[in-house]
């Protein structure tokens, strides 16, 4: 029984790391497919390695944490008034560093957006860039979220999580 | 002796001395008859003293003055306008002159009223004409049509008093005329008279001679008719002298008895009664024989003139009155004969004493000065009349025919005819009034006439003027309102669009996180859908955000940089899967002119191409979609060159070898298009495809360098010509002149068949024209269509290295194309020129030098074979399935072998004998075959693989990536694994340089100092991070033991060149401090500093290095680069 149970443990074990395995590999497909993420995520990948095994795990939270903390700053600075422009500025060219430095390309792309757009001084077009900027962050964060915990899963199950791999 | 005529008339005459109004009135209405003339005689006595002649002072005369003639206007009751009239006018012009007057202004009035415009109606001083009273009132209140009534009131006075200076200049002129006629006729009267009296004189001075020598005897009648008549020339006015005796009562017996006739009564030829004495004419000139006898005092003025006469010892002239016998009217003028000769101052009773008789003269005036003044010229033209005005009151006519009253157009001429006790005047008129004066009128009406006109033209173009800026105001308010309309629907639609955009894309969002989670199939399913139409959805509103956008001019466009080649392969692989299903052959020629990389909108560049090429699969069932792309100046260079090369040319060709070629194609409808069918627009018909590589080629030809830089010499601008060609139904005609206009689709049944909106087109012409292009297209129905637009974009900067930009930029981050096919050599074969050209192109960017095969030829087949045989160099072998018609080119290998055996058979007799020749041999030994098709059935496959392509099928359109995938797998080069060789080289030997070095790596942004942190951990560094520059410069003050420092480039409070500036400082003071010697290998003084920077446009290296940095590494980092950056120093001198 014990060992039909180990066994079926085991099977249920390795087809779960396998499903598991397979959802990670389909979700970083569709993050890739869908622009999310580029090459620039897989670079990190790479960086990690034995000396630093928690390496993207522990940018991907900094960039989550560091790009509340910009929206905020950016949500107040551009309900002040007057709207000090150089302040945004700033602001937007930290998130579009730390986005770029994730791989978070649409992030970035409405990032460049919103900086064109306050580089206008457009107030109006600056607060539509930044709703634009918050919602493809809190897509990318709940993706990042979900591949960190599949991460988790593979890892708890005994697996490590595929390379983040271009597909032709 | 004479006698009045009539007693009556000298009684009225009485009357009228006392009431000379009357009189006045009378004389007025008195007509031409000389016969009512003289209704007044007045006495008058005095002596007839004057005989000598009256000194000629030329013009006595003077016209009677104008107060008078007011007054007389006045009491005549024609008071008015005429007494405007200044200076003297004639009585009988005046009326005349007025009804003129008053008919030219009736004239003016009615050609101003008959006027249609309202200034009539203004004219007639405001009343408001009843058709146009809304516009009147407007219209008056200009200031034109005030001015214009005053010019006419102006025209008016000018004109008026032109006619009156020249009506008044003709009066001057006609009164001088009467004046001097007048004057001449009354200085020839008098002078003739005074003749006529002076010889009167001499003959009674001859009486008295005779008398006092008592000879008078001499003088018998007949004697004294005789001297008379010889003398009668000497007294040119007188119709006769006579002689009476003075006979006192008591000799009058002894004087009737010595005669032998008694004395007689003058008017009744009876015995004269008894008087106190008695003047009995006794001598006499024949013509008045008949006074013989008479007593000359028997007439009223014959006596009184004897009277006066002796009285006087001068001459006496009698009143005019009517003469016996002629019963002309005259006057008689008679001297005394004294008998004595008396002094000078006697006194009139010895006068009367002294008389002896009395000589008389008759002046027959009526007749004689008629004869006289009829010698005038122009006598005719006035009517003189003679008056006695001894009496001022009643003045007598003495000659005339027609009563001359005394009228401020008639001249007065006074007369002397040398009896001072009476006045004689001349007064003068003119016969007929004077002519109405047309030349004034004439010409006072032309000015007017002119002037009015004039004025009326002016004010008829100013009033146009009004009118037409009255309009303009209209429509330019329109026109606002119009925009406003225009503008408030586009914003309206951009609103509405937006807010829709908003919640629809939490939808989608929610959608997309939704199927993150764990779903069942069915779920799964259910929320694609939704997604899918979600998104169809909110592409349709972005459309219609663009198109708002677009009308109420707020779309802007982005000026980043991005890879053409790469915008047209995604597009392409949007459209691929729906395009091998439907068999169509889908294409991308970008001439190689065109720099890889522009500035530009590349999303709205895409977005166009998508429209079109969308568009045309839409309408496509077969055939093929080609998307060119040229550089305008060539386009235009060859087009150019085919005009000039002459239509006529092109025509005949066509004429004659259209014919011709059918046969020989032996497939109907084969154009050397594409995919060989007919398309609207022969620009990429191999003609001019050819042509224009010609041109390209001729260009790019690196020996031309001026021609190859031409472009970016410039401005760098970037003119392109992009085509979208189909071979689909076509725009019917009577839709073509619609295609741009928004929501138009040919008409309700196509959106039915093919969907759409039909605003694509028109969005994608707005795009064009906003990147200063142009689009246009040529469509023929059932053949296809062709859409063309220019588009201008920057040219990238020289200085700018390209994969700097591919790793910094996003929009240009796609897979750079692998290099591991640089060098070799293709052969593709296939029989339409175009698409040869079209796969060449693909190959050509991954490196690939090539070779065309484009007929069955002997020649070229063995030439091929050769090549790829025993010539070598040839890697692979790209065969179009249908070169030559459908499926045509899967046998192409086995031609191939045929030919290539053949061929080796005739140049090597060793392989013609040997047996070894076999097809697997030959097979064996040919390069990697691929066949390009569009679409392959199983069949396809099965027949391709027996055929001997047993390497790959690349299925089209061809795109740069996935030819690439394809030879990769066919040729087993694995690029990717060789890049990941090389990385892993790079990153050895950047281990190598980096292992063990201190690195501070400076960055305000937590997760860009995390990744490059770890970055350069991975590669043996050891990292120190700090988050600001002031940071940095606390850590690099020297002496410190880093071996390079990373900067962050833009850092609030303080940027990274401003902290470089500060560390270079403090390095150089350090070093002056150690200037001693101490230096050494091991520390450095100037540290190396490499800026990070996400945008290498802004910063580039001139910059950097201008402000003491090193050198810079793109961020995020890329290994080569940042090996390139590393090794550039630490390679250098520090191990």
């Amino acid at each position: 029984m014990g060992k039909c149970d180990e066994n079926g443990s085991g099977m249920g074990e390795a087809m779960q790391l396998a499903a598991a395995k397979q959802q990670y590999a389909e979700h970083m497909d569709s993050l890739r497919a869908e622009g999310l993420l580029d090459d620039q995520f897989s670079e990190l990948q790479q960086l990690q390695d034995e000396s630093s095994p928690d390496f993207v795990e522990e940018v991907v939270l900094l960039f989550i944490q560091d790009s509340g903390r910009i929206i905020k700053n950016l949500t107040e600075s551009l309900e002040q008034k007057p709207v000090n422009f150089k302040k945004v500025d700033a602001h937007v060219h930290q998130f579009k560093g730390s986005s770029s430095s994730i791989g978070a390309q649409r992030v970035k792309a409405v990032c460049i957006k919103l900086r064109m757009c306050c580089n206008r001084q457009d107030q109006l077009g600056c607060l539509f860039a930044l709703e634009h900027v918050t919602r493809e962050f809190e897509v990318i964060k709940g993706k990042l979220q979900t591949m960190l915990e599949l991460e988790k899963q593979i890892v708890a199950l005994g697996g490590t999580p595929p390379p983040f791999t271009d597909k032709l | 002796m004479r006698r009045r005529a009539n007693q009556n008339w000298s009684q009225s005459c009485q009357m009228s001395d006392k009431s000379g109004a009357k009189l006045k009135l009378l004389q007025g209405r008195a007509g031409g008859g000389s016969d009512y003339s003289s209704p007044c005689i007045s006495n008058g006595s005095g002596d007839s003293r004057s005989t000598r002649t009256v000194p000629l002072k030329g013009a006595r005369g003077v016209y009677i003055s104008k107060k008078k003639t007011m007054h007389h206007h006045h009491s005549s009751g024609a008071a008015g306008a005429g007494g405007k009239g200044g200076g003297g006018r004639e009585r009988g012009g005046n009326p005349s002159g007025r009804r003129l007057g008053r008919q030219w202004w009736r004239d003016s009035g009615n050609s101003y009223l008959t006027k249609p415009s309202s200034s009539s109606a203004a004219a007639k001083g405001g009343s408001a004409s009843s058709s146009s009273a809304t516009t009147t009132s407007v219209w008056f209140e200009h200031w034109h049509t005030k001015l214009f009534i005053l010019w006419v009131f102006f025209m008016a006075l000018v004109s008026l008093s032109v006619y009156l200076q020249m009506n008044a200049e003709m009066l001057v002129r006609r009164r001088d005329t009467l004046k001097t006629m007048c004057e001449g006729r009354a200085r020839m009267l008098e002078n003739q008279f005074l003749a006529s009296m002076n010889h009167v004189r001499a003959l009674t001075a001859l009486f008295t001679t005779l008398h006092i020598s008592k000879q008078i005897a001499m003088f018998n009648q007949e004697t004294f008719s005789q001297y008379a008549e010889s003398t009668a020339f000497e007294r040119p006015l007188m119709s006769g002298v006579a002689y009476a005796d003075r006979v006192l009562h008591e000799d009058r017996e002894s004087f009737e008895m010595s005669h032998g006739w008694t004395i007689k009564e003058m008017f009744s030829k009876e015995k004269q009664q008894v008087f106190e004495e008695y003047a009995p004419a006794t001598m006499s000139q024949d013509t008045v024989s008949y006074l013989t006898s008479l007593d000359m005092m028997s007439g009223q003025e014959d006596r009184e003139n004897i009277l006066r006469a002796r009285a006087s010892g001068k001459g006496a002239l009698t009143n005019p009155f009517r003469l016996l016998e002629s019963k002309h009217l005259g006057v008689v003028f008679t001297f005394a004969v004294y008998s004595i000769h008396l002094p000078p101052d006697a006194t009139p009773d010895e006068r009367v004493k002294a008389t002896a008789g009395y000589l008389g003269g008759a002046f027959d005036v009526e007749t004689l000065v008629e004869n006289l003044l009829h010698g005038f010229p122009g006598s005719e033209m006035i009517a003189v009349n003679v008056y006695d005005i001894t009496n001022e009151l009643c003045p007598l006519v003495m000659y005339g025919h027609t009563n001359v009253s005394k009228s401020e157009n008639t001249y007065v001429s006074s007369l002397d005819f040398g009896d001072p006790q009476r006045k004689h005047e001349m007064r003068c008129r003119y016969n007929e009034d004077a002519l109405p004066p047309w030349t004034a009128i004439s010409t006072s009406v032309g000015i007017f006439v002119i002037g009015f006109l004039v004025g009326h033209m002016l004010h008829a173009s100013r009033n146009r003027i009004d009118k037409v800026e009255e309009n303009c105001r209209m429509f330019k308010e329109l026109k606002v309102l119009a925009d406003e309309a225009s503008v408030a629907k586009s914003q309206f639609l951009a609103t509405v669009s937006h807010e829709i955009r908003t919640p629809m894309n939490g939808v989608l969002g929610m959608l997309q996180m939704l199927m993150d989670t764990r779903l069942d199939a069915t779920q799964q399913d259910y929320a694609r859908t939704a997604q899918a139409s979600g998104k169809a959805l909110i592409t349709l509103i972005n459309e219609v955000l663009d198109q708002a956008k677009i009308e109420s001019g707020r779309l802007e466009l982005e000026a980043v940089p991005f890879d053409l080649c790469a915008i047209l392969d995604d597009v392409l692989s949007l459209f691929s899967g729906k395009s091998r299903d439907e068999g169509i052959e889908l294409a991308v020629y970008i001439s190689e002119k065109v720099p890889s990389i522009l500035i530009g909108d590349p999303g709205r560049f895409r977005q166009i191409i998508i429209n079109l090429v969308g568009n045309s699969i839409k309408f496509t069932e077969r055939g093929h979609i080609f998307v060119c792309v040229h550089l305008s100046e060539d386009m235009e260079m060859v087009m150019e060159g085919s005009d000039y090369s002459g239509d006529d040319d092109d025509y005949s060709d066509w004429e004659v070898d259209g014919p011709g070629c059918v046969p020989l194609d032996m497939k109907c409808n084969q154009f050397n298009t594409l995919s060989g069918y007919e398309t609207a627009d022969d620009r990429n018909s191999w003609e001019t495809f050819e042509l224009l590589l010609a041109q390209e080629q001729h260009s790019y030809n690196p020996d031309h360098d001026d021609h190859h830089w031409n472009f970016s010499d410039g401005n760098d601008v970037v003119n392109l010509v992009v085509s979208v060609e189909d071979t689909g139904v076509g725009i019917p005609l009577h839709v073509q002149e619609r295609v741009f206009t928004p929501f138009m689709q040919a008409d309700s049944s196509t959106s039915r068949t093919y969907g759409g909106t039909g605003i694509g087109l028109s969005i994608s012409k707005c795009l064009v024209e906003l990147m200063s292009g142009k689009m246009r297209f040529v469509s023929r129905p059932k053949i296809g269509s062709t859409f063309t637009f220019t588009a201008q974009f920057q040219q990238m900067h020289d200085s700018v290295h390209e994969s700097m930009l591919r790793n910094t930029n996003s929009v240009l981050q796609v897979r750079p194309l692998p290099t591991c096919f640089q060098g070799m050599q293709a052969l593709v074969v296939d029989g339409r020129p175009v698409r040869s050209e079209v796969t060449r192109h693909h190959l050509r960017r991954l490196g690939v030098q090539v070779m065309l095969i484009l007929s069955l030829s002997q020649s070229e087949c063995s030439a091929a074979a050769f090549h790829s045989t025993v010539g070598g160099g040839i890697d692979m072998i790209l065969v179009d399935k249908d070169a030559w018609g459908a499926g045509t080119g899967i046998r192409f290998p086995h031609m191939l072998c045929q030919s290539a055996s053949e061929h080796l058979r005739q140049r090597n007799k060793y392989f013609a004998s040997s047996v070894g020749l076999s097809h697997g041999f030959i097979a064996a030994r040919l390069p990697k075959m691929m066949l390009v098709a569009t679409s392959m059935t199983d069949n396809e496959h099965k027949l391709a693989r027996e055929n001997g392509f047993t390497d790959s099928v690349v299925i089209k359109p061809l795109r740069a990536s996935m030819l690439s995938a394809c030879l990769q797998q066919a040729l087993g080069v694995w690029n990717r694994r060789d890049q990941g060789r090389e990385l892993r080289e790079g990153s050895r030997s950047l281990h190598k340089l980096l292992s063990g070095k201190r690195v501070l790596v400076v960055d305000d942004n937590p997760v860009n100092r995390r990744v490059a942190e770890g970055a350069l951990l991975k590669y043996g560094a050891q990292v120190e991070c700090v988050n600001s520059g002031r940071a940095a410069i606390v850590k690099l003050k020297p002496p410190h033991n880093f071996d390079a420092c990373f900067m962050d480039v833009q850092m609030p409070e303080m940027d990274g060149f401003e902290a470089t500036e500060i560390i270079r400082k403090a390095e150089m003071e350090a070093s002056e401090c150690m200037s001693g010697g101490i230096l050494t290998k091991y520390h450095p003084v100037r540290i190396p500093i490499l800026a990070m920077t996400a945008d290498v446009i802004q910063a580039t290296q001139a910059e950097c290095l201008l402000c003491g940095m090193d050198g810079y590494v793109a961020k995020p980092f890329e290994e080569q680069q940042l090996y390139n950056a590393v090794a550039h120093f630490f390679e250098a001198g520090y191990v």
